[in-house]
């Protein structure tokens, strides 16, 4: 098991945790660059989804940009993003946003379809209009769907800004993309063990998001649908 | 982009397409060099893409009849496969490197666990929904339980494992692609070597055509295999058969599933979904 010595070795040098390249650095520009693309996407994302979910418009079309989107190579999007509009930050987040926008709007979507009618009924008999209805109702009774898009989106962007490296921005894929460049093993398994932790920080944290933002009431029946 | 007029636009867009189908064209295939142009590597696609899936159904179809029986098992098992599915797949590439080397192993071990992720919990939930009175019939009839897995159990099964199926096939082919930053993935070379490497679309915009293109007809496949193999779905005017089927199918086929159900791969596993 000469490698895990070497991983060890490889985490508790000092030199690995400050400076511009170490894994605070790092792990600062991914947690960056995948907070942004994934903002971006919620704020184009959700306000589309409720409006699609309210009123019934375009739901063939968000079933079918879903599906294609699933078929999409994420790696082929963003090389291609990248080759069309140049190395920077701005490309590699507009790929992230192409990728995270379908799970979360077609969440949204089918998280808003998916109310009861009756609960409808129910709040345009207490006399909600329109609004109201999406907003007092349809939104919190979507709320843990919405959070599943948004996890699973989040877990994409964080796995393809790893691959950001590539196209020579920083985040934890340096490490594998210069591991790769020097034959050093070490560092590629470094920087994989970082974003698998990474990844799954970000699981838990939607765990918790759902703990606070679904409505006591909704938990625990959406815990059994699960 | 945006152009004076909407003429010019669509020229130069209609260009660049056949600037791209040519080069498709012409680098098809080279006769005489087995392992050059786009043909070779749609097969070494088609080769890890359906290795994997079929790998991971042959794992998955025991499990699941071993959690489907025994249900103390499955809880732990669907949470140790839901937190392998939040590792991203290029972490878990590279993290085989140093037990499999560039074999195709390397990518095959990991895309056939993220497929268990989706196929688990249909095997399980498919064999679930069998109706108690239906199992109870074949026991009076004296079927042994191996007999009544087989010919009745497993078939009430199929179309809600084939809906697990066309998810992960999908999932799984359009993952394969990342396995190419290890050296494999098909028709990801095309995208990461001959594309991005030299600056060139061509190569990029063949190379996901080609992925989106396989994956649907991988899927329409499904769709006829699952026609072949369930003749009682279809409708036939008998009272009761057309209707029920329609009913299992709303009930459990992840197509419709919301983002999140356990139907969305990359794009949207229930569980976390993992990521490229």
């Amino acid at each position: 098991m000469d490698i895990l010595n070497e991983l060890v070795a490889w985490f508790s040098d000092p030199a690995q945790w400050s400076g511009s390249a170490g894994i605070p650095a790092r792990l600062g520009e991914h947690v960056y660059y995948s907070l942004l693309g994934l903002l971006i996407s919620a704020v184009i994302a959700v306000p589309i989804g409720l409006f699609t979910g309210h009123t019934g418009v375009g739901g063939f079309l968000t079933a079918s940009l879903a599906n294609f989107a699933r078929a999409l190579p994420t790696i082929g999007v963003l090389f291609l993003i990248v080759l069309a509009a140049g190395i920077g930050l701005v490309p590699v987040v507009a790929a992230l946003v192409a990728l995270a926008v379908p799970p979360i709007l077609v969440n949204t979507h089918e998280g808003v379809r998916a109310v009861e009618p009756r609960l409808r009924d129910a709040a345009l008999g207490m006399g909600m209009r329109g609004r109201e209805v999406l907003f007092k109702l349809e939104l919190p009774v979507a709320t843990p769907l919405i959070l599943i898009g948004m996890r699973t989106a989040a877990v994409q962007v964080v796995a393809t800004a790893t691959i950001a490296a590539y196209v020579g921005v920083g985040g934890l894929g340096r490490y594998i993309v210069d591991g790769q460049a020097r034959q050093d093993l070490t560092m590629m398994l470094g920087g994989s063990l970082l974003v698998v932790a990474l990844a799954v920080a970000t699981t838990l944290l939607f765990a918790g998001l759902r703990r606070v933002l679904v409505a006591p009431g909704l938990r625990a029946e959406s815990a059994v649908a699960r | 982009m945006i152009a004076a007029d909407g003429g010019n636009w669509a020229v130069g867009a209609w260009e660049w397409a056949v600037r791209v189908t040519d080069w498709g064209v012409a680098n098809w295939s080279y006769p005489g060099e087995p392992n050059r142009g786009i043909w070779p590597r749609l097969l070494e696609h088609m080769r890890l893409a359906y290795l994997s899936i079929l790998i991971g159904l042959a794992v998955a179809v025991p499990l699941g009849l071993a959690c489907a029986r025994w249900r103390g098992v499955y809880p732990p098992v669907l949470t140790g496969v839901n937190v392998l599915y939040a590792v991203p797949s290029i972490a878990l590439f590279f993290l085989m490197l140093p037990y499999t080397g560039f074999s195709d192993w390397t990518a095959i071990i990991p895309l056939s666990l993220y497929t268990l992720v989706i196929l688990l919990p249909n095997v399980v939930d498919g064999l679930r929904q069998v109706p108690d009175h239906v199992r109870q019939a074949a026991v009076a009839i004296g079927y042994s339980p191996l007999r009544r897995l087989v010919t009745v159990e497993m078939p009430v099964a199929v179309p809600v494992i084939i809906a697990g199926l066309r998810v992960a096939s999908v999932a799984t082919i359009s993952m394969v692609s990342v396995a190419s930053l290890v050296g494999l993935g098909g028709l990801g070379q095309l995208i990461l070597s001959d594309g991005f490497r030299r600056q060139f679309d061509a190569p990029i915009v063949v190379g996901i055509v080609l992925v989106v293109l396989l994956a649907f007809v991988t899927d329409a496949l499904l769709v006829i295999a699952q026609y072949l193999l369930t003749p009682w779905t279809r409708g036939n005017g008998r009272p009761g058969g057309g209707r029920r089927a329609r009913a299992r199918r709303g009930a459990t086929a992840p197509t419709g599933a919301p983002a999140g159900a356990p139907g969305a791969a990359p794009a949207n596993p229930s569980p976390a979904t993992a990521g490229e």
